[in-house]
């Protein structure tokens, strides 16, 4: 089993502020636009973008919210693992409003449809943008693909992204994981 | 997060400590779920819950039925009064004849002790037990546990008084279980003839005195009188039971602390409590029922994730 970095720190750091440019670019002042980090992963990327877009670039208000999908998932007693779930914590309306999902790995596609459906129980969305540190192409299994994405990597099926975050991990870096 | 140690939701007495506090973490999220504006998860979506009951409920039922609705299952409801069993029918023949509709899961109430038990060595479905007699009521004692964490905290170290008819209740042998279980120090109080012989051997005291035991306990649950359980006399009078073991608001003002009163429900006002205390703010009945359907959402997901897969 062998990992290589696919981004360092300071990578990630720059990935971290281009992202928030980006966003700041469609969204502005963000008065209409709710960030929602999907469980579990997530959260950790969606608190980060918020803190950026605050003390860097002087957002004053942002909605940030947590979603879990667990009960929205379509593997159901279909694997070996009891599935577990998190907090999900929006205290905000999401009726027409612009909600952007952030999430560190998009992968098959399959947790954002899951989260596309679970995000109705809050309201009707105006549109629904994603965002995802990591990119794996040509893996996915549904017609989903991110509106803002940090690295683009090209991974066969037994490899494994792995992203840490400091504040969780010890250390910001995404190792490629071989097995 | 693990999963249960079980298949079937039985008795509390065949669970672990850890088995509950893996019910109380998903009721968490299901508690969360059922306060959103749109209530329902489609997690349960394949699977057919048949709803059997051999006796009378009302809040247990709808309780679980909703708790089935919001997970998206299919529900089919057989009471006994209209149906087959009066004619003869068994009850495994019944449940059998049930199961080949395809359905996964069974959620029985039953007036014989052990009913929930013999079924499940006899069928293929996962059996949670809604009351068999005067045996168990799992998830009753699981909700006032819940109810008695989301209050307090916690349920380790609390003093916890039951009061009224334990020798009739399935709530009173679930509830012992479950608090001793989970730490908590438990007393029972009530006419010496509706207190079972030996009681001692499952861990708690008793008491007669109801002032003493109040002053004693951080939660009082309060239990119904089952007139309908009892063959013979237990106490001279209604009017007597309630001088001596009725919680009123006068008794409870007298008290050096405030403590929190729960109930079962169906109440019978005026006789194990006053309405004054039943609605008052240390009443925590109504959390009760609403816990419930998260505590029911989040036994039914758990039995449901160990259904062998499609």
């Amino acid at each position: 089993m062998g990992q290589r970095v696919l981004l360092s720190a300071k990578e990630i750091n720059i990935i971290l502020h281009r992202l928030a440019c980006q966003l700041l670019e469609n969204h502005l002042d963000f008065s209409n636009t709710v960030l929602i980090g999907i469980q579990p992963r997530g959260i950790y990327l969606a608190n980060r973008l918020a803190k950026l877009l605050k003390e860097t670039y002087k957002i004053r208000d942002i909605a940030l919210g947590s979603l879990d999908i667990t009960f929205y998932r379509d593997d159901f007693r279909r694997g070996d693992k009891i599935l577990a779930a998190n907090q999900t914590k929006i205290d905000f309306l999401v009726e027409n409003k612009k909600v952007v999902f952030v999430d560190d790995v998009l992968y098959t596609g399959r947790s954002i449809r899951a989260a596309l459906t679970a995000v109705q129980s809050f309201g009707r969305p105006l549109e629904i943008e994603l965002l995802t540190l990591i990119d794996r192409r040509f893996s996915r299994h549904l017609p989903i693909q991110p509106n803002y994405r940090g690295r683009q990597v090209d991974a066969i099926n037994n490899e494994k992204v792995k992203v840490m975050w400091e504040e969780n991990d010890g250390e910001d870096v995404v190792y490629l994981v071989s097995t | 997060m693990g999963e249960l140690s079980v298949d079937h939701l039985l008795g509390i007495k065949y669970l672990t400590k850890k088995d509950i506090d893996l019910i109380f973490e998903t009721a968490d999220h299901f508690k969360e779920v059922i306060n959103r504006s749109i209530k329902k998860v489609p997690t349960l979506r394949d699977i057919t819950i048949a709803n059997i009951f051999f006796e009378n409920s009302t809040r247990t039922k709808l309780s679980f039925e909703l708790a089935e609705k919001r997970l998206s299952a299919d529900v089919v409801n057989f009471s006994a009064g209209q149906s087959s069993v009066k004619k003869g029918e068994t009850l495994i023949d019944t449940v059998n004849n049930i199961l080949s509709m395809k359905v996964d899961m069974v959620v029985m109430r039953h007036p014989n002790p052990g009913a929930g038990i013999f079924l499940s060595k006899h069928v293929d479905a996962a059996i949670v037990n809604a009351g068999d007699g005067a045996h168990e009521h799992p998830t009753q004692a699981l909700l006032d546990s819940y109810s008695i964490r989301e209050k307090l905290g916690d349920v380790g170290g609390k003093n916890v008084v039951i009061v009224g008819d334990i020798l009739h209740s399935r709530v009173a042998l679930s509830n012992i279980f479950a608090l001793k279980l989970q730490g908590a120090n438990v007393k029972v109080c009530g006419p010496k003839t509706l207190i079972p012989k030996h009681i001692q051997s499952l861990g708690v005291t008793v008491e007669t005195n109801l002032v003493k035991a109040l002053e004693w306990c951080d939660v009082a649950n309060m239990l119904r009188v089952q007139n309908e359980r009892m063959d013979i006399s237990y106490f001279p009078s209604t009017r007597e039971y309630t001088q001596q073991f009725g919680v009123t608001k006068d008794l409870l003002d007298k008290l050096s602390k405030e403590i929190v009163i729960m109930h079962p429900g169906p109440i019978n006002r005026g006789v194990e409590i006053t309405s004054d205390v039943a609605d008052s703010g240390r009443s925590i009945i109504l959390h009760q029922v609403e816990n419930g359907v998260a505590i029911r959402m989040a036994v039914l997901y758990l039995l449901a994730s160990k259904i062998k897969k499609v």
